[in-house]
């Protein structure tokens, strides 16, 4: 198994977990713990192939890691947001019992 | 004679690793640094915590520990057997797991700020390409042990406190940031070890330190203010104010955590001294070119310990700010200054050598820095009191 | 492969475990963190230390505490009544299954036609810096508008209404 195989490997079970959160759990904010832990392995997978590609002075792979980070961030932090506001509304974070059009 | 006394440390090293088998020498070269740094700097902590209490008595008019050794010099020693013998007392329906880990969290960050920080000519421990961003991932890590330690302890007012010092924290870990960038906008470099010896160059007597400069002394002050609010020293320790939040974050923590605690704070202080001193204060380099034969170990010392005097002078003098005038202080004024400050940096770097830079950045930064004081600092002003009584 | 690869790679994946089992959410978000560390780690063996150090202070340094914060500001860490997971979880963990498996495969699959590691890469600071101003400005402009409006936004939605409006 190549270095390349096993970083990979890491990153898909790293997405298979942050899929099965995203899908399994109740509270909101857990989905979204599940949603960062899946743009994490991809950007595991990007920089892994940056790193065994035949031009690594392109940065192509560390580039598209770095922005995003700074896309996940911004993506965590107006998530969040809406969570809370919905929680100020409903009294609750329960994702079964926002099912609701109307508020 | 005198280089050698300068690389006396490195010399020492390459001795001891001399009379070792080659595949052994990387790995006992770092663990002798490691050594070294767990050794000097604790040691450090404790007579910090002596010239502390008496400094901050003699501006209080009073004497300080003067019972133990001559002068209380010996009273870290009492401490470090006081803090060991005490009972550990962890309230039961705290989060065990959590409340151990939280001070060893922020001693681990705190000790690896030091990796990066040049103590003298060529003793650096890890000389990395990203060291400045290396020690600020480093700082954002010490949050969280914070937040972990006031959430674990089960307490409203440790919780109160680690709300507070994180949102505290986080602001002015920005600004501390964006002070840090100014420097390596103009050396085109985040390694450490380049920032200082591009300051370490003199012209005539004079060193081109970064403070001497207009953008570099308004980097400094923003610096200063952004390194006391980061390590919750007064005037911006609201977050572990014993007449407010009984002992905050760090209530619930008694004997040998509370003196990791402590240990952490003096600690992230000595870091941040001396990366401040890395960035505007010449790092090792010395005062005046006719001093350079003085070990630059000594000069990086004497700077970190003359930032540790100015913060105990502050803790002596200044009140406490309250919560939200902290908070108004970071996102009103500081960080737009600091903003301004980059632009002005910019200035300074593209009008060429000359005077004429000297005079357009410096009117620039004072101007900058009264227009931005007025605006963003108006001070609300009051009606007459009104009065309601109980009918 | 290394021992230190697995070691590391053993921890994130613990770490990410933990964080999607865990009841209590504070702890999810705190095994969270360790999954990131993890993570950052396993960039610096591969010799990103730019993308490390920046996972370090951006995911570790802001997106937990603000996951903190806000499972702090909607009552999270109380336990909740009914179970932590959704109705029919086994639909989730099979779909879950599902794609890792996919995923395995065609990574063993293709094993032979991948590159393996040739020279080390450089990937200085001031590399990054000249990337992110010459071929990947237009990114780097549309980020700094994104970041903006996100900023923006999430303060607007946030924002504590006024009563009686």
């Amino acid at each position: 198994m190549t270095p390349l195989t096993a970083h990979l490997l890491v990153a898909a079970l790293l997405f298979a977990i942050g899929l099965a959160g995203a899908l399994t759990r109740r509270n909101a904010i857990l989905v979204l713990i599940g949603i960062e832990l899946m743009l994490n392995a991809a950007n595991l997978n990007f920089i892994a192939f940056w790193r065994y590609s035949p031009h690594p002075e392109a940065l192509t792979g560390m580039m598209f890691a770095i922005f995003s980070i700074a896309v996940a961030a911004a993506e965590a932090a107006v998530g969040l947001g809406l969570v809370i506001a919905i929680h100020r509304h409903l009294h609750s974070t329960d994702l079964d019992q926002m099912n609701r059009m109307k508020g | 004679m005198f280089e050698n006394l300068d690389q006396i440390f490195i010399l020492l090293r390459n001795m001891v690793l001399g009379y070792l088998p080659e595949p052994l020498r990387p790995f006992v070269s770092v663990v002798l640094g490691v050594v070294a740094i767990v050794a000097i700097f604790p040691g450090l902590f404790a007579l910090t915590t002596v010239f502390e209490r008496k400094g901050i008595a003699r501006i209080q008019n009073r004497l300080g520990p003067n019972r133990v050794g001559p002068f209380g010099l010996l009273q870290p020693i009492a401490d470090g057997i006081k803090s060991l013998t005490k009972e550990d007392i962890v309230p039961t329906t705290s989060n065990g797991f959590i409340h151990f880990l939280a001070p060893l969290v922020l001693v681990v960050a705190v000790f690896m700020g030091f990796a990066v920080l040049p103590m003298g000519r060529n003793m650096v421990l890890v000389d990395m390409d990203c060291a400045l961003l290396f020690y600020f991932a480093m700082g954002a890590s010490s949050e969280l042990a914070v937040f972990m330690a006031g959430w674990s302890s089960r307490n409203k007012y440790s919780l109160l406190g680690a709300m507070r010092a994180v949102a505290q924290m986080i602001s002015y870990e920005v600004i501390l940031l964006l002070s840090g960038l100014a420097v390596v906008m103009i050396t085109g470099s985040l390694s450490l070890t380049k920032i200082v010896e591009a300051q370490n160059v003199y012209s005539g007597w004079f060193p081109h330190w970064y403070i001497f400069t207009p953008w570099g002394l308004a980097g400094f002050v923003m610096y200063a203010i952004a390194a006391t609010a980061e390590t919750n020293r007064s005037p911006f320790d609201l977050p572990e104010g014993e007449s407010e939040l009984v002992a905050g974050y760090h209530t619930e923590y008694s004997g040998f955590k509370f003196a990791l605690f402590f240990l952490g704070e003096y600690l992230a202080m000595f870091s941040i001294s001396g990366l401040g001193s890395t960035l505007f204060l010449g790092g090792w380099s010395a005062p005046f070119s006719f001093l350079t034969w003085v070990p630059s170990w000594i000069w990086f010392f004497s700077k970190l310990m003359l930032s540790i005097f100015v913060f105990i002078w502050m803790r002596g003098t200044l009140p406490r700010l309250r919560q939200d005038q902290l908070m108004n202080f970071a996102w009103k004024f500081v960080l737009p200054f600091t903003l301004y400050n980059l632009m002005v940096t910019a200035l300074w770097r593209f009008l060429g050598d000359g005077w004429e830079r000297w005079v357009v950045c410096t009117v620039l930064v004072i101007a900058g820095y009264v227009l931005l004081g007025r605006v963003s600092m108006r001070r609300e002003h009051f009606g007459p009191r009104s009065y309601r009584y109980a009918e | 492969m290394s021992v230190i690869f697995w070691l590391i790679s053993a921890i994130t994946i613990a770490g990410a475990l933990f964080a999607v089992i865990l009841k209590n959410t504070v702890h999810c978000a705190l095994a969270l963190t360790v999954a990131f560390a993890g993570l950052a780690l396993l960039f610096l063996g591969l010799d990103a230390q730019f993308a490390g150090f920046t996972e370090i202070m951006v995911y570790i340094g802001a997106v937990a505490i603000l996951v903190v914060f806000a499972i702090l500001l909607t009552r999270g860490s109380e336990t909740p009544k009914d179970s932590v997971y959704s109705r029919f979880p086994v639909a989730g963990l099979v779909a879950a299954a599902g794609v890792f498996a996919v995923l395995g495969w065609a990574v063993l699959q293709s094993a032979g036609a991948l590159p393996h590691a040739m020279q080390m890469p450089s990937a200085t600071a001031k590399e990054i810096g000249y990337a992110l101003v010459g071929r990947y400005v237009l990114p780097l402009e549309i980020l700094a508008l994104l970041l903006t409006v996100a900023t923006i936004g999430a303060v607007i939605v946030a924002l504590h209404e006024k009563e009686g409006k």
